[in-house]
C-alpha cells in the first residue's frame, strides 16, 4: 500500500474520531464556554481560510484569477439570499464564463 | 406538543424537517461531484476518491485533503489540516448527544452522518421527534447524495481534460463561501474572518501548502481566548 493511501486511511479514522469521541465524552467536559467559544471561532477562521486558499492559491504563492470572479458573484447571490445549490452553480457558472471571456 | 398536529415519531414522514433535510441533501450531492472530479484532478485515484467520501465523510476535510495536495503540500501536511478542520464535529457530536442521545449501535451510525448539515437541520427543529427526523434524514441523505456524486464526479472527472473549464474551481470557492456566511451574523465574526483570509492570503507566499491554514487556526485560538477573557470582565464588572 503507498504512503497516500495510509495518509488517507489516517485521516479518515481521525476525521471519525473526532465525531465520535462527542459521543463518548461526558457532555459536561466539552460544554465548558470557553472550548465551545474556541470551536466556534475556529470554525469560522478554518472556513474563512479555506475561501482564501481557495480562491487565491497558485503555484508559485499567489493567483488572481476568474476565481476571484467566482467568489464575487458567489457573495452577490448570497446577499441575494439565493440558496446553497444556487450560490455554487453560480459560482461556477462565473468562473467558467470568465474563462470564456479570456481570463485566466 | 400538545398543539402540534398528531406526530407518531415515525422517522419517514415528510415533515418540514424532512423536507428540509432532502433538499440539503439534494444541494450537496452538486458539491459531490466537484469534490470528485477536482479529487481525481488533483492526483488521486478514484478509489482514494471514493474512500475518502464513504470514511472521512465531513466535506471541508475532505476539501482541504485534497487542497493541499493539489498545491503541492505533503501528505502528513493534508492529514493535519483535513483533522483540525474536523474537530468542529466533536462539538456537534456533543450537542446532539445532549438532544438526541443515541445509543448502543445507533450512536455509531450518528458519529458518521455527524456533519455540519445535519446537525444544522436537526437543532432547528421544534421537538423531539422532528430532531431526530432532522439529523437522520439529513445525515443519512447528505451520505448518500454526497458518495454517489463522488463517484459520478470522478468519473466524469477523468474525461474533462480541465475542470477549471467547467468552473468547478469556482464551485468550491462558492461552496466554502456559502458555508461560512450563515456564521456571519454581527460585526465579530466578520472581523475574524477578514483577519483569518487575510494571514492565509499572506502567508500562502511563504510557508508550504497548508500551513496557512494551520496559522490561521492558531490566530482564531488566541482570538477566543482574548474574547472569552474579555467577556469574563464584562460579567463581572
Amino acid at each position: 500500500m503507498s504512503s497516500l493511501w495510509m495518509w488517507i486511511l489516517l485521516a479518515c479514522a481521525a476525521a471519525y474520531a473526532t465525531k465520535i469521541i462527542g459521543y463518548l465524552v461526558p457532555a459536561a467536559w466539552l460544554q465548558h464556554r470557553l472550548v465551545t467559544q474556541i470551536s466556534g471561532v475556529l470554525t469560522v477562521a478554518l472556513l474563512a481560510a479555506l475561501v482564501a486558499m481557495n480562491t487565491f492559491s497558485g503555484d508559485d504563492g499567489l493567483s488572481f484569477d476568474a476565481r476571484v470572479g467566482a467568489l464575487l458573484a458567489a457573495a452577490v447571490a448570497l446577499l441575494l439570499r439565493a440558496p446553497f445549490i444556487v450560490v455554487v452553480l453560480v459560482g461556477a457558472a462565473a468562473a467558467a464564463g470568465l474563462r470564456l471571456l479570456g481570463v485566466q | 406538543m400538545h398543539d402540534a398536529p398528531k406526530d407518531d415519531g415515525r422517522l419517514l414522514r415528510l415533515t418540514p424537517a424532512a423536507r428540509a433535510g432532502l433538499s440539503v441533501s439534494f444541494a450537496v450531492a452538486l458539491y459531490g461531484l466537484s469534490f470528485g472530479a477536482l479529487s481525481v484532478a488533483s492526483g488521486l485515484t478514484f478509489w482514494q476518491t471514493v474512500a475518502l467520501s464513504a470514511l472521512m465523510f465531513t466535506g471541508g476535510s475532505q476539501f482541504a485533503l485534497i487542497g493541499v495536495l493539489a498545491s503541492g503540500g505533503s501528505p502528513a501536511t493534508a492529514f493535519t489540516g483535513a483533522t483540525l478542520l474536523s474537530v468542529r464535529n466533536t462539538i456537534y457530536a456533543v450537542q446532539l448527544k445532549a438532544l438526541l442521545n443515541p445509543t448502543g449501535l445507533a450512536r455509531y451510525g450518528a458519529a458518521q452522518v455527524t456533519i455540519d448539515e445535519s446537525m444544522a437541520v436537526a437543532t432547528a427543529q421544534q421537538t423531539q421527534a422532528e430532531r431526530r427526523r432532522g439529523f437522520w434524514i439529513t445525515g443519512v441523505g447528505v451520505y448518500i447524495g454526497w458518495n454517489i456524486a463522488t463517484v459520478i464526479g470522478a468519473v466524469a472527472g477523468d474525461h474533462i481534460a480541465e475542470p477549471e473549464a467547467l468552473g468547478l474551481d469556482g464551485a468550491v470557492v462558492a461552496a466554502f463561501l456559502a458555508l461560512l456566511w450563515p456564521r456571519l451574523r454581527s460585526k465579530e465574526p466578520w472581523a475574524l474572518a477578514v483577519l483569518a483570509a487575510l494571514v492565509t492570503t499572506l502567508t500562502m507566499p511563504a510557508v508550504p501548502a497548508g500551513i496557512p491554514i494551520l496559522i490561521a487556526a492558531g490566530v482564531a485560538v488566541i482570538w477566543g481566548l482574548i474574547s472569552a477573557r474579555r467577556q469574563e470582565a464584562v460579567s463581572r464588572a
